[in-house]
C-alpha cells in the first residue's frame, strides 16, 4: 500500500486569545502521488489555514498531519523547517519573491539552503527549470521587472527547485489574467502528470477546481464535500 | 554561510543611505573613542614624564618610617616611661659614601649624594625663601637632567668659583639677578654664605624654577650645619616603572626611609586612576550611543524586511539561519564602521595634535597625544562587539517571526 504523501488526521487549528476562533476542524484527508487535490470553498472558510497546516507552516492544535508517514505535530521547528524545505513546495497569490533578487536567484535560494547539489548543478537546474516556464529571456530580471504571470511561474519554480515531493499552491491564479491563470494551471498539471508529484490547490475558482482529480470542499473550517470530476453528486463528508 | 552572506550583502546594499548612516554612526563612535583616549592617555604619560624628570627616581632620605627606638626602652622592660628626656641624634645619612658603593653594586641606575635644604636668599632688597640643593656635578648628571636643563652656564661652573650657585630661571628673574651676580644665602642652622650666579636653569616646572637654586655639596652642608653628612641620597633606576619596588630593596638594605617616585605623587596617581575610570566610561557611553545606530538599522532593516523573512522561512531557512543573516548584517556595519573608525581616529588625533596649546605652568606647546595600538583594538572590539549585541536582539526578534502569521495577513 502507497504512503500518502501528506495525511491529516482530525487536525484542526484553533485560535486562542480573547475571542477563541476555530480556523479549520477535524479534518482528514490523504494527498497521494500523482495526485491534483483541489481545495475550494468560500472566502473564510478556512481553506488556506488548512493548506497551511499541510504545509507544515501552521502546527494544528487538534490532531495530527503526517508527511510521508511522519507525524509532524512533535516536531521542533527546525525539523518542520528542513521537511518544508526537502519534500514541499510552495506558490503563494502574492508571488513572495524576495524583491532584491533576481529570477534566478530566487529559484537558487530553496537548492543553496539545502545544499544537496554543486554550485554549478544547482545553476543548471535553476536555468532549466525557469527556462521549461518560459522565462529564459528573464533570468536577471528582479520581481518587480516581470509581469504578474512571469512572477507566478518563477514562484512555480522555486517551489519544484528541490524536487519536492508535493506542490502547495494558495490561490496561484488569484491575481492573475485569464490568459497567465491558464497557463499557471496547464504548468501545474504538467508537474502531476509528468513527475508525479502531488498538487494542493486553493482556490475559489470553480473552473480551475474541475481541472483536478479531486475537489475537497471546505465550509465552516470543516469538510463539506468530497468529489472526484464528473461526480454528479457530491459525497457527503464523514 | 555564502548564502547567509549573500542575502545580508543584498540587504545592506540595498538600503545604501541607512547602511551608511549605520556605519558612519560606529565609525564616529569609534573615531572620537580612539581620540579621546589617545588625549587622556598622552596627557596622562606626559605629565607623569615632566613628574619623573624632575625629580629623582628614588629619594633616601636621612628618615626611617618608624619612630626609633629610645635607649632606655631597649635597656629596660617596661611599658612605658614618663618625661624621659629622649636621644637627640644628629640628623643625616651616616657614613654616605660606602651606601652609595654597596647600592652602586647592584642597582639597576645611578646613584648621587645632595644636601637639600631651605634657606633665605637675599639680593638687592630682595629676601626670597628657596629650596638650596647641594649635589656633587658629575654624579648629578647621572642621576637628574638638571645639565641639559641649563641655559645659562654649565652644571661644572660650580666647581669654577667658591660658594658658586645655580638658579632656576624664573627664581632669578624673581630676584632680578644674572650670571655674575652675588647673593647671600642663610639657614637658622648654618653659618651664612655668600655665593656667586654662574648658571641658570629651566626645567619648564614652574615649582622648580623659581623657587630651587643648586650649590656644591659642601657649600650645602655649611648651609646646613652637617659637616660630612648627607641628608638624600638621589637614585635613577633604569626601568623608572619599577622605583617602587626598587625603593623596597634599598630602604631594606639601607636602614634609611626610600621613598620613589610613586610613592611621593600618590595622590596624583590616584587622581589618574579616577580619570582613567571617567575615560573608560566616557570611551564606553560613546560606544553605547554608536551602537543604538547599529540596533536602529539592523531593527529597521528586520522590520521591513518581515515579508522576506516569512518567505524564506516557509521555503524551509531555520531559525537560526535567519539570525545570522541579520546578525552578519550588524557585524558588516560594526566591521566597515570600525575600520572607518580607525582611519577617522588617526586623523583627529593628528588635527588634535597640532592644536597649540600654551600653558603658563609648563612648556607644553601641543596637546599631547599618544598614538596606541591598544586604543584602537580597545575601540575596536568594544565597537564591534556593540554592534552584534545591537544587532542580535532584532536579529533574534526576526527569527522568531511565524510565516504563516505574515502570509495569513498578506492574502
Amino acid at each position: 500500500m502507497t504512503t500518502p504523501l501528506i495525511e491529516a488526521r482530525h487536525a484542526g487549528r484553533i485560535l486562542y486569545g480573547e475571542i477563541t476562533t476555530t480556523l479549520v476542524s477535524d479534518i482528514t484527508l490523504r494527498v497521494m502521488p500523482g495526485e491534483f487535490v483541489a481545495i475550494t470553498g468560500p472566502s473564510g472558510s478556512g481553506k488556506s489555514s488548512l493548506l497551511y497546516l499541510l504545509g507544515l507552516l501552521d502546527i494544528p492544535t487538534e490532531g495530527d498531519v503526517l508527511v510521508s508517514g511522519m507525524a509532524t505535530k512533535s516536531l521542533d521547528e527546525n525539523h518542520r523547517a528542513d521537511l518544508r524545505l526537502a519534500m514541499l513546495g510552495f506558490v503563494f497569490q502574492f508571488h513572495f519573491l524576495l524583491p532584491e533578487f533576481s529570477a534566478l536567484e530566487n529559484v537558487l535560494l530553496p537548492m543553496r539552503a539545502l545544499g544537496r547539489l554543486t554550485d554549478t548543478k544547482k545553476r543548471a537546474r535553476a536555468r532549466e527549470l525557469l527556462t521549461t516556464l518560459g522565462l529564459a529571456d528573464h533570468l536577471w530580471k528582479r520581481p518587480d521587472q516581470l509581469s504578474g504571470g512571469q512572477r507566478q511561474r518563477v514562484a512555480i519554480a522555486r517551489a519544484l527547485a528541490n524536487e519536492p515531493s508535493v506542490i502547495l499552491a494558495d490561490e496561484p491564479t488569484g491575481n492573475l489574467d485569464t490568459a497567465s491563470s491558464a497557463q499557471v494551471v496547464s504548468i501545474l498539471r504538467q508537474i502531476v502528470n509528468e513527475e508525479k508529484k502531488a498538487v494542493v490547490i486553493v482556490t475559489h475558482d470553480p473552473a480551475l477546481a474541475a481541472k483536478a482529480d479531486r475537489q475537497i470542499q471546505i465550509v465552516d473550517g470543516r469538510i463539506a464535500n468530497e468529489s472526484a470530476p464528473g461526480d454528479q453528486a457530491a459525497t457527503a463528508a464523514s | 554561510m555564502t548564502l547567509i552572506f549573500d542575502i545580508a550583502w543584498t540587504h545592506v546594499t540595498a538600503r545604501l543611505r541607512q547602511t551608511l548612516v549605520g556605519i558612519f554612526g560606529v565609525a564616529t563612535g569609534i573615531g572620537f573613542s580612539v581620540m579621546m583616549a589617545g588625549l587622556l592617555e598622552g596627557s596622562q604619560k606626559d605629565f607623569i614624564r615632566q613628574l619623573v624628570d624632575s625629580m629623582p627616581h628614588i629619594s633616601v632620605t636621612d628618615e626611617q618610617r618608624e619612630v626609633p627606638a629610645q635607649p632606655a626602652t631597649k635597656q629596660f622592660d617596661v611599658v612605658e616611661f614618663r618625661s624621659l628626656s629622649t636621644e637627640t641624634e644628629r640628623r643625616g645619612i651616616k657614613n654616605p659614601l660606602a651606601l652609595m658603593e654597596a647600592l652602586e653594586s647592584w642597582f639597576p641606575g645611578a646613584v648621587a649624594p645632595s644636601v637639600a635644604t631651605k634657606a633665605l636668599i637675599r639680593s638687592g632688597g630682595r629676601d626670597l625663601a628657596v629650596s638650596v640643593i647641594g649635589i656633587d656635578p658629575k654624579r648629578e648628571k647621572t642621576v637628574s637632567k638638571l645639565a641639559s636643563q641649563m641655559i645659562e652656564g654649565q652644571l661644572d661652573s660650580l666647581y669654577k668659583a667658591s660658594n658658586a650657585i645655580i638658579l632656576g630661571d624664573g627664581l632669578a628673574e624673581k630676584l632680578g639677578v644674572s650670571v655674575g651676580a652675588s647673593l647671600s644665602l642663610a639657614t637658622t642652622k648654618g653659618a651664612p654664605v655668600f655665593a656667586r650666579v654662574v648658571g641658570l636653569s629651566h626645567a619648564g616646572n614652574r615649582m622648580t624654577d623659581d623657587n630651587q637654586a643648586v650649590v656644591l655639596l659642601k657649600t650645602a652642608q655649611i648651609l646646613d650645619g652637617r659637616t660630612a653628612l648627607i641628608n638624600e641620597i638621589r637614585i635613577r633606576a633604569d626601568d623608572v616603572m619599577a622605583a617602587e619596588a626598587l625603593a623596597n630593596r634599598v630602604e631594606r638594605q639601607v636602614g634609611y626611609k626610600s621613598t620613589s617616585w610613586q610613592e611621593s605623587h600618590q595622590d596624583i596617581l590616584s587622581a589618574f586612576q579616577i580619570r582613567n575610570a571617567i575615560m573608560i566610561m566616557v570611551v564606553g557611553a560613546i560606544l553605547l550611543v554608536a551602537s543604538f545606530g547599529t540596533y536602529n538599522i539592523i531593527s529597521t532593516i528586520t522590520h521591513e524586511k518581515t515579508r522576506d523573512i516569512a518567505i524564506m522561512k516557509s521555503v524551509g531557512l531555520r531559525s537560526a539561519t535567519v539570525r545570522s543573516i541579520f546578525v552578519l548584517e550588524a557585524a558588516m556595519i560594526g566591521c566597515a564602521g570600525t575600520v572607518i573608525g580607525w582611519i577617522l581616529g588617526y586623523m583627529l588625533c593628528v588635527l588634535v595634535g597640532m592644536i597649540e596649546f600654551r600653558s603658563g605652568f609648563t612648556d607644553m606647546t601641543h596637546l599631547p597625544i599618544l598614538y596606541a595600538p591598544k586604543h584602537y583594538a580597545l575601540a575596536g572590539t568594544v565597537g564591534l562587539l556593540s554592534s552584534l549585541i545591537a544587532g542580535f536582539f532584532p536579529a533574534r526578534k526576526a527569527a522568531r517571526v511565524q510565516p504563516v502569521d505574515i502570509i495569513r495577513g498578506a492574502s
